[in-house]
C-alpha cells in the first residue's frame, strides 16, 4: 500500500512532483514535434488507463477497447461534422452514445468467462471495424473523416477566452483529462466499489458467495471503462481532425493491452507509464535502419520476460529490496 | 443448385484450412493455456518455406510441404522454449504480449526478406474433377483428403501412442499429469511441435489456392481463435467442427449475401452463439 511511505518519503509526494514536471514541460519544450507526442502520450495513457479498470482491476480482459475508443472518436466526429454540434457537447453525448451501446452490449457480453470473454469481445470489435468501414453514407467508409475541428475557445470573465489553436493548450487540455481519468480510477479503486472489483477478479464464485452483484460489478467497471476510453477517443479526433476505420481496429486494442502490460496490469500508473515509454520508443524507432517492428517485437518479449509484472512490478520489487 | 454445391465444396476446402489451424490452436490455447496470437505467424513463415522449396529450389511440391512441416515444428519448439516456458507461470496476458511481440518479428522481418509483394505458386495439380455438375480442381480435392488424413493420424497419435496420451492427460488434468510423472515441459514441447507442423501443412496447401504474402496469418488466426471458442476450449473434435462450420458459414454468405460482408458473418457467428450460450457450442457447463 505505502511503498513510498517505508522509503521515507509521503505517498502524494511522487505524483505531486510527476504533475508538476507534466505540468510545466510546455515551458521549456517548444518543439512541436515534442509536443505532438506528449499529446499522444496523454491520450495513449489515458485510453489504457481505463481499459486498466476493467482489465486490471474487474480481471475481465475486454478485447473490444479499441472499438470504444474509436467509438467515441466517430461519434464525436461525426456530431460535430454532420450535426454540426460543437466540441464540448458533442465530447458529453459522444461518451453519452458509446456508454449506451456498453451498456447494450455488456449485459449479454459479461455472462461470458475467462477466455470467451475475450475472443467474444474481440469479435464485436472485429464487427465494429466493418461496420464503420462499409457503412459509407454514415462514416464515409474508408475515406474517413476528414477536417474535424480544434475545440473551439471558452470564453472566461474579463474578457479572456481560453483558445485551443497552439500545441501547448491542446496538450494542457489532454493532460487535464488524463489527470481526470487517473483521480477517478484511483477514487474509486481506493472505495467500497474498488474492492468490489477486486473481489470479482479474485474469485468470481467466492465474491458472490459474500453477496457480491458479480455481474452488476462487472457492467459498472465495464460502463466506467468505456466512458473513458470514448472521452480519449474524442480527444484524438478533434485533436488529428482525422479518422479513419482502423482507429477502432483491433491493433488499437492490443497496442493499449501492450501498454498496460509493459508498464504494469492492475497498477494506477503502470498503463500510462507502458503508454509514454512505448509512444516514445517508436517514435525514437523511426530513426533506426534496423527492421523497425522486428524491434519493437524483440522489446516485447524481453520486457515481458525479465520485467515480470512490467516496470511497476520492478519498481516495487527494488522497493520491497530497500525496505528490507 | 450447382451454385450451393459449389459453395459447399469451397467451405468443406476452407473449413479444412481451418480446421488445421484450429487443431493446433487449440491444443496451445485450449490445453497449455498459451493464447499463441503467433500461430498465425508460423502459418505464414510455413507457407514461404514451402513456396521457397517448391519454387525457387525445384522440389516436389508434397516434399516441400512435408520438409517444412518438419522445419516449422522444430521452429515451434524453439519458439516454446524460448518465448513460452520463461512465462510458464505468469498469466496467459503475458504471453499474449509475446505472442504480439512474435507476430512483429516474424510478419516484419519476412516484409523484409521477401518484400511486400504476393508470390504465386506455379500450379500443382489442375486437373479438374466433374462432381454432381460441378467442377473443382483435384488441388481442392487433396485439400480436403489431406486434411481428413493428418486429423486421423493426429488421432490416432494421441490415442495410440505413449507421448500422445501424455498430451491428453495433461489435457483433462493438469496437476493430476504432473502428479503421475508427466513431464509437462515435455508436452508442451511436443503441443508446439505438432501444432506448428499442422499450420505449416494448412498454409502449404492453401497456397497454390490463394497467394503467399507476409499478412497472410492474420485472418487465418484471429478466425481460428473463434473457431476454437466456438468449439469449446481444448476440444479436438471441437476445433474440427467448428473449422469446417466456418468455412461453409463464409462460403455460404459469400455465395448467398455478399462476398464483402462475409468475414462479418463468421464473428457474429460467434458473437451470436455466445449470446445464447456462454461457454461455446460445445463448452461444459
Amino acid at each position: 500500500m505505502d511503498k513510498t511511505a517505508r522509503s521515507g518519503a509521503p505517498a502524494w509526494l511522487a505524483p505531486l512532483l510527476v504533475i508538476l514536471i507534466a505540468g510545466s514541460l510546455p515551458l521549456w519544450i517548444t518543439s512541436r514535434f515534442y509536443l505532438h507526442i506528449l499529446i499522444m502520450c496523454c491520450i495513449w495513457g489515458m485510453a489504457a488507463s481505463s481499459m486498466n479498470l476493467l482489465m486490471g482491476y474487474t480481471g475481465q480482459v475486454n478485447l473490444a477497447h479499441g472499438a470504444f475508443f474509436g467509438i467515441g472518436a466517430y461519434s464525436a466526429g461525426l456530431l460535430i461534422l454532420k450535426v454540426g454540434m460543437s466540441f464540448w457537447p458533442a465530447l458529453l453525448l459522444a461518451c453519452a452514445i458509446t456508454v449506451i451501446i456498453a451498456a447494450l452490449i455488456g449485459p449479454v457480453a459479461l455472462r461470458t468467462k475467462g477466455s470467451y470473454f475475450a475472443i467474444g469481445t474481440m469479435c464485436f470489435n472485429v464487427i465494429v471495424t466493418m461496420v464503420i468501414d462499409s457503412w459509407e453514407e454514415l462514416t464515409e467508409g474508408a475515406r474517413g473523416l476528414l477536417g474535424i475541428p480544434r475545440p473551439p475557445p471558452i470564453p472566461l470573465p474579463f474578457g479572456l477566452t481560453i483558445s485551443f489553436q497552439s500545441l501547448a493548450a491542446n496538450y494542457y487540455l489532454a493532460l487535464v483529462s488524463l489527470l481526470i481519468t487517473l483521480l477517478i480510477i484511483h477514487r474509486i479503486v481506493r472505495s467500497m466499489t474498488g474492492r468490489t472489483f477486486m473481489a470479482v477478479r479474485s474469485n468470481e464464485e467466492l465474491s458472490e458467495s459474500l453477496g457480491i452483484h458479480a455481474m452488476r460489478t462487472k457492467l459498472i467497471s465495464f460502463l466506467i471503462s468505456t466512458f473513458f476510453a470514448a472521452w480519449a477517443g474524442v480527444l484524438y479526433a478533434a485533436y488529428i481532425g482525422f479518422l479513419n476505420p482502423e482507429i477502432s481496429d483491433y491493433h488499437v486494442t492490443f497496442e493499449l493491452l501492450i501498454f498496460c502490460m509493459i508498464g504494469g496490469l492492475g497498477t494506477l500508473g503502470g498503463p500510462l507509464i507502458g503508454a509514454v515509454m512505448l509512444t516514445i520508443v517508436s517514435e525514437l524507432l523511426h530513426g533506426v535502419a534496423f527492421p523497425r517492428l522486428v524491434a519493437y517485437g524483440f522489446l516485447l518479449i524481453l520486457i515481458m520476460i525479465f520485467l515480470r509484472g512490467g516496470v511497476m512490478g520492478g519498481l516495487k520489487r527494488v522497493g520491497v529490496r530497500r525496505g528490507r | 443448385m450447382a451454385l450451393f454445391i459449389q459453395q459447399v465444396m469451397n467451405g468443406i476446402m476452407l473449413g479444412s484450412i481451418y480446421s488445421l489451424v484450429a487443431l493446433g490452436l487449440t491444443l496451445e490455447y485450449g490445453i497449455l493455456h498459451i493464447p499463441n496470437f503467433a500461430h498465425g505467424a508460423l502459418y505464414m513463415v510455413g507457407a514461404y518455406l514451402t513456396f521457397l522449396l517448391a519454387a525457387s529450389a525445384g522440389l516436389n511440391f508434397w516434399l516441400s510441404m512435408g520438409l517444412a512441416m518438419i522445419a516449422l515444428a522444430f521452429i515451434g519448439m524453439v519458439v516454446e522454449r524460448l518465448v513460452y516456458r520463461p512465462l510458464m507461470l505468469e498469466s496467459p496476458l503475458s504471453s499474449f504480449i509475446t505472442a504480439i511481440g512474435l507476430i512483429f518479428v516474424f510478419v516484419d522481418g519476412a516484409l523484409h526478406i521477401f518484400g511486400p509483394d504476393f508470390k504465386r505458386f506455379p500450379p500443382v495439380h489442375t486437373q479438374v474433377i466433374q462432381v454432381l455438375g460441378t467442377t473443382i480442381t483435384l488441388q481442392r480435392v487433396l485439400i480436403v483428403g489431406i486434411t481428413v488424413s493428418l486429423i486421423v493420424l493426429l488421432h490416432l497419435f494421441i490415442k495410440k501412442t505413449r507421448v500422445g496420451s501424455t498430451i491428453e492427460a495433461t489435457a483433462q488434468d493438469r496437476e493430476g499429469a504432473q502428479l503421475m510423472g508427466i513431464n509437462v515441459k515435455r508436452v508442451r514441447l511436443m503441443v508446439f511441435a505438432l501444432g506448428t507442423a499442422l499450420a505449416s501443412a494448412a498454409a502449404a496447401l492453401v497456397s497454390p489456392l490463394h497467394l503467399v504474402h507476409p499478412n497472410m496469418g492474420g485472418p487465418v488466426i484471429l478466425k481460428a481463435f473463434v473457431i476454437i471458442i466456438l468449439g469449446g476450449m481444448g476440444s479436438i473434435p471441437g476445433a474440427i467442427l467448428g473449422g469446417y462450420i466456418m468455412g461453409l458459414v463464409e462460403s455460404l454468405t459469400g455465395g448467398y449475401i455478399s462476398t464483402s460482408y462475409n468475414e462479418v458473418f463468421a464473428f457474429a457467428l460467434l458473437v451470436g452463439v455466445l449470446a445464447v450460450r456462454p461457454t461455446g457450442l460445445f463448452g461444459g457447463r
